[in-house]
C-alpha cells in the first residue's frame, strides 16, 4: 500500500496539485452482515458496527402497492399501522415511542412496505413489544382513517399545484402504465374512497400474515436474537421467500412519446422529465450503465450539471439516475428549469446524449469517474445504516455480495469504447418519453 | 481536530463567520451567491471540482444568516488535495466574469425553485419581515428580491471576498482518519502564508425589544388556508436557547405532542401542524405554522393555538412531559452524532460560538432545564405583546 507523503514546509507552488492515491487502487470490503432465523422462518439480517448505542431494526413487509386491489388501500394500511391497537390509541402509541427517545416510522414502496425504527439500545426493552403489537393487533379505528383521507387529500391539493410533483406522477405513468404499480397514483377520489374493511383485510394478508424480512444495524445487542425471537419469533409472519400470491401486472407504456401539461400558468419555472424504459440490476448492463450514467448526470460534476447548470445557468440542478425498482426500471434525466430555456435545456440533454455516442470518453475524464465512484462507495460506508443500507439493496433485489464487488471491478475497468457503445444502444432520443409541467 | 479512526475518510471543514446578516440591505442574498462562486476556480486552481473528484472526494457548502461553511469528504490517503483545494481559494479566487454570470442565473432558478414556484414559499419573506424591524434577520439567505442578485457585480464580489473571506473569520476543523499531529503540519504548510486580513467587527443592532402584537393577512394562489405565527426568543448562547428548543418537542415534536395531538387529532382543526425553531446565533424565533382544514375559520384556528399556548402558560408540563422529551434530545443527540460530516459540521459552529469544547458540553445544557424553567420561558415567550401572525389566505 503506498502511504502520500507529506511534501516539506517551505515554499510551495500551488498550481501542482499534491499528489493521491488513486481511489481505483483502494481495496473496498463491504462490512460483514450477518444472519439468523426466527422459529417462524423470517430472517434477520444485521450489521455490527459503530461506538454509540443506539440501533436501527427495520421490518420489511411484501405489502406495497403491487399487492393492492383498489388504489391507496397499500399506504393507508402501511401509514395506520400505529394509529391505534387493541391495546393502544393513536395517541398512546406515539406517546410510547416517543416517551423512550424512539422513532417509530413506515414507508409504503411498490413491492414493499416498511416499519423502521430507532432508537438506544437501553431503550429496545420498551419499544420492541408495541412493535409487535402493531403486527399483531392494529385496529384501523373509522376516526383515524377519516382523518387520513382527510388530511392525504389536503396535501395531495398542495402537492398537485407544483409542477415537480405533478412531472414526477406523470412521467411514470408514460413509462410503466397508469394501472401498473410503478406507475400509478393516487387521486383525491381515491382517498375518499378508502373503507375500513379493506385496510383490515389488507392488513390480516399482508401484514398479520404477511411475508416479512428484517434488518437491524448498530451496536447489536448481544440478546438481539432472543428478544426478536420472543416478540417477532412466534407471530404468524412468514419468511419473505415464503410463496405468496405471485400477482402479475403487464407494463402498459404509453404510445405517446411527448407531453407538455400546463399546470400552473403562472409559474416561473418547467419541470422536465425524460426517460426511457431500462432493466433491472439483474441484466448484464446495469452496472455498466451507472458508470455511463455518472458521466452523463450522475452527479454535480457530470457532463449535464457542467453544462447546463456550470455553463449555462439554466438551472438549479439538473440529474439523471436509474429508478430504484426490482422488475423494471427506467433511465430517466430530471431537472427544474426557467421557463424561458426549458426548450434550451432539453435540447442540451439530447445533445449530450449525441456526444456520448459519437465521441469516446477520454481518459482523463474516464479515471475522474472511476475515482469518484470508487470514493462515493468509501465514503458511503461511513456506520451502520449506510452499510445495512447497501445489503439491503441487494438482498431485496436477490443479489449477494459479489455484485457489490463486480460494480466495483466495472467502475476501475470498463473501458470508454465499451461506454460509447452503451451510450448508442441506450442514450437513443426517439426512445425517451419527453414531459414538460409548467 | 477531530480523530475518528472508524472510517476510511477524512472531512476538511472550513467555516467563514459571514452570513447573510452582514449583507448590505440594498445588497441582500450576496452571502449565498458568493458561497456559489467559492466554486468557480481560485487564483492557482480554475477548476474546484476535477481534483477533488479524482482524489475521490465530494463536497458541499450551505450558507445561513449567521454563516457559510464548506466541507469536503475524502478518502484520507488524500487528504491534502482539500487542504491545497481549500487554501488556494481562501488565498484568492480567480474572480471571473463569466463564473458571476453563470451563478446569478443558477440562484436565481433557485430562488425560483424554491421560493416562487412553490406553494407558500414566500411564507418566510413576510414573516421576517415583520418579526425584525431593524436586525438583518429580516431578510432571507436567498435575498429579498431577484433584483439584488441580478444586480450583484464583480466589485461587489471582490469586496465581499476581502471582507470576510480570510483567515481571521475561519475556522478549519479536520476529522476522520487522520492524525492531529501532520494535520499540524499540512494546516502550517497550505494555510500559513495567507495573510491573515482584518478581523471584521460585526456592527449589528439587536432587535428592540418588541412591544405590541403585529399581524398581516395574505391572498395567494394556494390550495388551503395557513396559519403562522412567530415569537422572539433568546440568541443561542443563552439558557433561553436551551428551553425554547425543548418548548418546541412539547408543543410540536411528532405523533404525541400537544398541538398535533389536540389541533389535528381532536379538534380536527388543522391538516399539519409544526412548531420549529430557527437555532440562528442572535435572538431567534420560534414558529408554529400549519394548514387548515378546508371550511375552518382562520380566526378559529388561531384562537385554539393560542388556547394550547395559555395551557402550558398556566400549568406547565407533566413530569412525563418532561421525561419525553430529555429522551427525544438525547437519542437525537446520539443519532446526529453517527457521522463524522454531521460532527466536523457541529464543532465548527460550536467554535464560532466561542469554542469547539461546547460540541461536548452543550447537550448537558438540555438536562439542566426544569419544568419550572419551560413554565417560565412559555410565559416570557409566549406573551401576545411579543407575537407575529400571519393570515395566508387561498384563493376560493
Amino acid at each position: 500500500m503506498v502511504k502520500t507523503k507529506i511534501s516539506e514546509a517551505g515554499k510551495i507552488n500551488r498550481a501542482i496539485p499534491p499528489a493521491i492515491k488513486e481511489p481505483v487502487d483502494f481495496d473496498i470490503k463491504l462490512p460483514p452482515c450477518e444472519k439468523f432465523t426466527l422459529s417462524n422462518g423470517v430472517e434477520v439480517y444485521y450489521v455490527n458496527l459503530g461506538e454509540e448505542d443506539l440501533l436501527m431494526l427495520n421490518w420489511v413487509f411484501s405489502a406495497g402497492n403491487w399487492f393492492e386491489e383498489k388504489k391507496a388501500v397499500a399506504s393507508a394500511t402501511n401509514y395506520l399501522l400505529k394509529n391505534g391497537t387493541s391495546q393502544k390509541t393513536a395517541f398512546q402509541l406515539n406517546e410510547h415511542f416517543e416517551y423512550y427517545g424512539s422513532y417509530l416510522s413506515r414507508s409504503c414502496h411498490s413491492e414493499t412496505a416498511e416499519i423502521t425504527l430507532h432508537c438506544l439500545n437501553k431503550h429496545l426493552n420498551e419499544v420492541l413489544p408495541v412493535v409487535s403489537e402493531m403486527i399483531t393487533e392494529a385496529v384501523y379505528p373509522e376516526e383515524e382513517l377519516a382523518i387520513y383521507s382527510q388530511n392525504s387529500q389536503q396535501r395531495l391539493k398542495v402537492g398537485l399545484q407544483k409542477n415537480d410533483f405533478v412531472a414526477g406522477r406523470l412521467i411514470d405513468s408514460y413509462l410503466f402504465g397508469e394501472k401498473h404499480p410503478y406507475g400509478t397514483y393516487n387521486n383525491l377520489e381515491d382517498y375518499a374512497a378508502l373503507r375500513r374493511d379493506e385496510l383490515v383485510s389488507f392488513y390480516n394478508q399482508y401484514y398479520k400474515n404477511g411475508r416479512c424480512i428484517i434488518f437491524a444495524a448498530g451496536k447489536i445487542p448481544g440478546d438481539l436474537e432472543q428478544q426478536l425471537e420472543n416478540y417477532f419469533g412466534k407471530l404468524p409472519i412468514k419468511s419473505h421467500r415464503s410463496a405468496g400470491n405471485e400477482i402479475i401486472h403487464p407494463l402498459q407504456p404509453s404510445a405517446q412519446k411527448k407531453y407538455v401539461i400546463t399546470n400552473d400558468p403562472n409559474g416561473v419555472q418547467a419541470a422536465i422529465r425524460i426517460v426511457r424504459p431500462f432493466p433491472n440490476r439483474q441484466h448484464p448492463d446495469f452496472q455498466k450503465v451507472l458508470v455511463l450514467n455518472n458521466v452523463f448526470g450522475g452527479f454535480f460534476g457530470s457532463r449535464l450539471s457542467n453544462n447546463i447548470r456550470e455553463d449555462k445557468g439554466y438551472t438549479y440542478g439538473i440529474y439523471s439516475y436509474i429508478m430504484n425498482q426490482v422488475r423494471e426500471s427506467g433511465w430517466m434525466i430530471s431537472t427544474e428549469a426557467g421557463k424561458e430555456v426549458s426548450e434550451a435545456t432539453i435540447g442540451e440533454v439530447y445533445k449530450e446524449m449525441q456526444l456520448l455516442r459519437e465521441e469516446p470518453v477520454d481518459d482523463e475524464e474516464l479515471q475522474m469517474i472511476r475515482n469518484y465512484m470508487i470514493g462515493t462507495v468509501l465514503g458511503d460506508m461511513d456506520g451502520p445504516f449506510q452499510v445495512i443500507g447497501r445489503w439491503k439493496n441487494l438482498l431485496l433485489n436477490g443479489l449477494d455480495e459479489a455484485y457489490f464487488y463486480k460494480g466495483i471491478e466495472i467502475a476501475k475497468t470498463i473501458t470508454a469504447e465499451e461506454l460509447q457503445q452503451l451510450a448508442n444502444k441506450y442514450l437513443q432520443p426517439e426512445e425517451f418519453y419527453e414531459l414538460v409541467v409548467v | 481536530m477531530h480523530e475518528d479512526h472508524s472510517t476510511p475518510m477524512a472531512i476538511v471543514n472550513v467555516l467563514y463567520d459571514a452570513g447573510s446578516k452582514d449583507e448590505d440591505p440594498g445588497k441582500t442574498g450576496f452571502a449565498h451567491l458568493f458561497e456559489h462562486l467559492m466554486f468557480g476556480g481560485s487564483v492557482n486552481i480554475p477548476d474546484f471540482e476535477t481534483p477533488l473528484q479524482m482524489a475521490g472526494g465530494e463536497n458541499n457548502a450551505y450558507t445561513s444568516n449567521d454563516l457559510t461553511n464548506y466541507y469536503i469528504q475524502l478518502p484520507a490517503e488524500n487528504i491534502e488535495t482539500a487542504f491545497w483545494l481549500e487554501s488556494d481559494r481562501m488565498l484568492s479566487l480567480a474572480f471571473s466574469e463569466k463564473s458571476l454570470d453563470v451563478q446569478r442565473k443558477v440562484v436565481i432558478e433557485e430562488f425560483k425553485e424554491h421560493y416562487i414556484n412553490k406553494p407558500y414559499g414566500d411564507v418566510w419573506f413576510h414573516l421576517r419581515k415583520m418579526a425584525y424591524t431593524q436586525h438583518p434577520y429580516q431578510w432571507m439567505t436567498i435575498g429579498k428580491e431577484l433584483s439584488h442578485i441580478e444586480n450583484a457585480s464583480l466589485k461587489d464580489v471582490k469586496n465581499f471576498f476581502f471582507k470576510h473571506y480570510r483567515p481571521q473569520n475561519a475556522i478549519l476543523v479536520v476529522a476522520g482518519h487522520v492524525k492531529t499531529e501532520a494535520i499540524k503540519i499540512l494546516a502550517e504548510k497550505w494555510f500559513g502564508d495567507i495573510p491573515a486580513g482584518e478581523k471584521y467587527v460585526r456592527n449589528i443592532l439587536p432587535e428592540p425589544r418588541q412591544s405590541a402584537p403585529r399581524k398581516k393577512e395574505i391572498k395567494c394562489a394556494v390550495p388551503l388556508d395557513a396559519l403562522y405565527k412567530c415569537w422572539h426568543m433568546d440568541d443561542r448562547m443563552s439558557k433561553g436557547y436551551y428551553v425554547a428548543d425543548l418548548i418546541t418537542e412539547v408543543l410540536g415534536g411528532g405523533g404525541s405532542s400537544r398541538l398535533f395531538q389536540s389541533l389535528v387529532k381532536e379538534k380536527k382543526l388543522f391538516s399539519n401542524i409544526e412548531c420549529y425553531q430557527y437555532g440562528t446565533v442572535d435572538a431567534g424565533l420560534l414558529a408554529i405554522e400549519g394548514k387548515l382544514v378546508k371550511g375552518v375559520k382562520m380566526e378559529d384556528a388561531d384562537k385554539a393555538v393560542e388556547e394550547e399556548l395559555e395551557k402550558l402558560k398556566l400549568s406547565g408540563i407533566s413530569d412525563k412531559e418532561l421525561t419525553k422529551i430529555k429522551n427525544k434530545t438525547e437519542s437525537a443527540i446520539a443519532f446526529e452524532d453517527m457521522s463524522v460530516m454531521a460532527r466536523a459540521n457541529s464543532i465548527a459552529f460550536y467554535e464560532l460560538l466561542g469554542d469547539a469544547e461546547l460540541f461536548h458540553s452543550d447537550r448537558d445544557k438540555y438536562f439542566a432545564i426544569t419544568a419550572e424553567d419551560i413554565l417560565q420561558y412559555s410565559r416570557t415567550i409566549f406573551d401576545t405583546n411579543n407575537s407575529n401572525t400571519l393570515y395566508y389566505y387561498g384563493e376560493n
